[in-house]
C-alpha cells in the first residue's frame, strides 16, 4: 500500500466520537487518504457513517490532472438531494387541513418500492432528460423558469453523455422518473419553528410559522445502475494502475484518462436524471396543495427557495495556497456550502451564502444553513447532510417491533403516511444520529451557519 | 434461513450493517453457495413461497476471482430482475469454475397480484467481500445497498 498521502480531518464533538468508534468510518477516511492526488485532507462531516468504500459524510478533492474520480465517493444513489419550497401560507391555514394534505400527496406522488412513473418514456427522450436535467421538466410543463434559478447549478451538470449511460441503466431509469423512492427518501410538510439569522431568513424568503415542504429522492435505479457499471468496469481494470487500494470499492480512474470521463460524463446524466426527478415530484406538490386547498398559484406562492445535491462529484475552483484551482470534489453525504458573493449564487441570494439544506430523520424536521467562507478554503465548500445513521435497519426493526410508529409520530403532531410497514419501523428516529448536535457541530465549526430550524408536521414516505 | 443444505446448515444467514443487508451464504461446496447466494437474495426480496418456475432466462459471468466472480453473478440475478422483472427461484448451474459460471435462473415475472417486494434491493457491493472455505464447506459474504 502506498500509505496515507494527506492526514485525515474528521468533524465531530465529543459526544459524537463516542458514535464513531463503533463503526469502520474513520478507517475509511484513512483509506480515501490513499488516493492519488487528493488535496489537503480527507475529510468527513460529523453525520459521518460507515459507507461503501468512501464513508458516508465523506468530502475529498483531486487533482484534476494527477488525481482519480471513484465512483464509491459518489454513492449509488447519485445526485441524492434535498429540495425545500416555501409557501405563502402559515401554519394555521392548514392546521385543519393537514390530514387531507398529507392524503392527497400520498396519493399523487407515486412512493415505495417499485413504484413506477405515471409517464411513458421512450428511450430517446429519456436521453433528453438525461442531458438536460431539471430544465427538461420545466420544458414540458413540470414547473417554471424561476425554479431552476435556485436549484444548484441550475438543475444540469455539464458534459453528460446519454451514450455511455447502459441500456440496463436507461431501463431502470425510464420507469421511475417521477417517484420518490423507498428508505430514507421522503416528502415533508414542514413549519418554520425557529429562525436564528434573520438577515439570510429574509433573503431566502423563511418566516416564523410559515408553511414548507421538503423532497428528499434521487437517481433512482438509474443512478444505481451507472455507479454499479463503471465500478464493475473500473474494479477490472484496477490492476493495470500503478498504485494499489486498500479496498475494492475503492476503485477509481484518473480523471484525465479515458475511463475517468466517461464515469464523470455518465454521472452527469444521473445527476440530470435525479434534477428532472425532483422537479416533477415538486410540480405534483404545488399541484395537490393547490387542489387541496382550492388555492391559486399566486395565492399558494409555492417558491422553490433552494435544491442541493449531497451525493457527487463536481469540478469547482478554490483557492489553493493563494492560487486559484479546479479540482474534482467528492461530496458523498456531503453538501455544498458557497460563501456571500460566490458567482455561482442566483442574484437574490448573493449577498448572504448559498441555502444549505440539512433534512432530520423522519418526522423530525429540517435545518436550513447557509454556505462561509470558512468552508470555502477549509472543506472545499461542503458541510453536513443530515443525521446519519446509528442504528442499522434490524436493529431499528427489532427496536420497534410491537410498536405502532403512526401513532408515535401523531403524539408528536406529525401524520405519517408510508407505502411499507417495514420502511417506518427501519426509519424510526432513534435510528438517527440527533440532527441538532450534527448541525451544531458544523456552525461551531464555522462550515456553515443556522439560519433557521424547521419541524415536521407531515410525511410521507415509501 | 430457507431450506437446508445438504449438511443440515442454513442456505444464508442475515447480519447487521449500519444501512445495508449483509448475506452470509453457505454451501457444501462453490457450485452451492453460488445457488444459495441467489436464493438469499431473492429470500430477502420477496416471499419465496409465491414465486413459481415458470420462466427462464440463461446466464454467463466471469470474475477475476472468487469473490469477484460472486458478487459479478449476484449482479447479474439483481439484473434479472430489475430488466425484466424476473424473479428467480432457482439457479442451474451448468459450467463453474473460479473465474467463470454459466447456467439458467428460473422462477416468475413479477406481478403485484401474486408477489409483494419487501426490500428493494439497490445494489451488490464489494465491501467486506469474502469467500472462504470452511470446515463445513464454502462461505460468502456480502452486503448489499439497499
Amino acid at each position: 500500500m502506498g500509505g496515507m498521502r494527506v492526514p485525515g480531518m474528521i468533524y465531530t464533538s465529543d459526544k459524537m466520537l463516542g458514535n464513531i468508534g463503533t463503526d469502520q468510518s474513520p478507517k475509511q477516511v484513512a483509506n480515501v487518504a490513499h488516493l492519488p492526488g487528493i488535496l489537503k485532507y480527507s475529510m468527513a462531516m460529523p453525520d459521518m457513517h460507515w459507507g461503501y468504500g468512501f464513508p458516508i459524510g465523506g468530502v475529498a478533492a483531486f487533482d484534476l490532472n494527477e488525481g482519480v474520480i471513484s465512483p464509491g465517493g459518489v454513492g449509488y444513489d447519485i445526485n441524492c438531494g434535498v429540495r425545500l419550497m416555501a409557501t405563502r401560507l402559515f401554519f394555521g391555514d392548514i392546521k385543519d387541513r393537514l390530514h387531507d394534505l398529507v392524503t392527497a400527496l400520498f396519493q399523487n406522488i407515486p412512493t415505495g418500492v417499485g413504484s413506477k412513473g405515471s409517464l411513458k418514456l421512450s428511450v430517446s427522450e429519456e436521453k433528453k432528460v438525461l442531458r438536460e436535467g431539471a430544465s427538461w421538466a420545466v420544458a414540458r410543463g413540470f414547473g417554471e423558469a424561476g425554479d431552476l434559478e435556485t436549484t444548484e447549478d441550475r438543475g444540469v451538470m455539464e458534459g453528460a453523455d446519454p451514450d455511455l449511460v447502459s441500456d440496463r441503466a436507461l431501463d431502470r431509469g425510464k420507469q421511475q422518473l417521477g417517484t420518490l423512492g423507498s428508505g430514507n427518501h421522503f416528502l415533508e410538510i414542514e413549519v418554520v419553528e425557529e429562525i436564528f439569522d434573520e438577515t439570510a431568513a429574509r433573503a431566502f424568503g423563511l418566516e416564523l410559522n410559515q408553511v414548507a415542504v421538503v423532497i428528499h429522492s434521487g437517481s433512482r435505479g438509474l443512478g444505481y445502475q451507472v455507479c454499479d457499471d463503471y465500478l464493475a468496469r473500473m474494479v477490472k481494470t484496477m490492476a493495470k494502475l500503478d498504485f494499489q487500494l486498500p479496498d475494492r470499492q475503492l476503485a477509481c480512474a484518473y480523471l484525465a484518462s479515458d475511463a475517468g470521463r466517461r464515469y464523470l460524463a455518465a454521472m452527469a446524466c444521473a445527476a440530470n436524471y435525479a434534477w428532472a426527478n425532483r422537479q416533477m415530484l415538486m410540480h405534483w406538490t404545488r399541484e395537490t396543495f393547490e387542489r387541496t386547498l382550492r388555492k391559486s398559484p399566486r395565492d399558494m406562492g409555492m417558491r422553490l427557495v433552494y435544491d442541493v445535491c449531497h451525493n457527487i462529484a463536481k469540478i469547482e475552483e478554490f483557492v489553493i495556497d493563494g492560487k486559484k484551482k479546479k479540482v474534482c470534489v467528492h461530496r458523498k453525504g456531503a453538501t455544498r456550502a458557497l460563501p456571500p458573493g460566490h458567482r455561482a449564487l442566483p442574484d437574490r441570494y448573493r449577498a448572504v451564502g448559498q441555502p444549505v439544506l440539512i433534512p432530520g430523520d423522519m418526522g423530525t424536521g429540517s435545518y436550513v444553513l447557509v454556505g462561509t467562507e470558512k468552508a470555502f478554503h477549509e472543506t472545499f465548500g461542503s458541510t453536513c447532510h443530515g443525521a446519519g445513521r446509528v442504528m442499522s435497519r434490524s436493529q431499528a426493526k427489532k427496536a420497534s417491533r410491537g410498536r405502532s410508529i403512526v401513532r408515535e409520530m401523531a403524539d408528536r403532531h406529525v401524520i405519517v403516511m408510508a407505502t411499507g410497514k417495514g420502511t417506518l419501523q427501519e426509519e424510526i428516529p432513534e435510528a438517527y444520529k440527533d440532527v441538532d448536535s450534527v448541525v451544531d457541530i458544523v456552525h461551531n465549526a464555522g462550515l456553515s451557519k443556522k439560519v433557521a430550524r424547521l419541524r415536521a408536521v407531515g410525511c410521507i414516505k415509501g | 434461513m430457507g431450506r437446508d443444505t445438504r449438511k443440515g446448515q442454513p442456505r444464508y444467514a442475515v447480519f447487521d450493517h449500519t444501512a445495508d443487508l449483509g448475506l452470509e451464504i453457505y454451501g457444501i461446496d462453490e457450485r452451492e453457495l453460488f445457488v444459495n447466494a441467489a436464493f438469499a437474495l431473492f429470500d430477502s426480496m420477496t416471499d419465496m413461497s409465491c414465486v413459481k418456475r415458470v420462466v427462464t432466462r440463461s446466464f454467463e459471468i466471469e470474475g477475476s476471482d472468487r469473490e469477484d466472480l460472486l458478487v459479478n453473478f449476484l449482479r447479474e440475478m439483481l439484473a434479472l430482475y430489475n430488466g425484466d422483472g424476473l424473479l428467480v427461484k432457482d439457479v442451474c448451474l451448468d459450467t463453474f469454475t473460479g473465474s467463470h459460471v454459466a447456467g439458467t435462473a428460473v422462477g416468475d415475472l413479477f406481478d403485484s397480484s401474486k408477489h409483494r417486494i419487501i426490500m428493494e434491493i439497490k445494489a451488490v457491493t464489494y465491501h467486506m467481500l469474502r469467500v472462504d472455505q470452511t470446515s463445513r464447506g464454502w462461505r460468502g459474504r456480502v452486503i448489499c445497498d439497499v
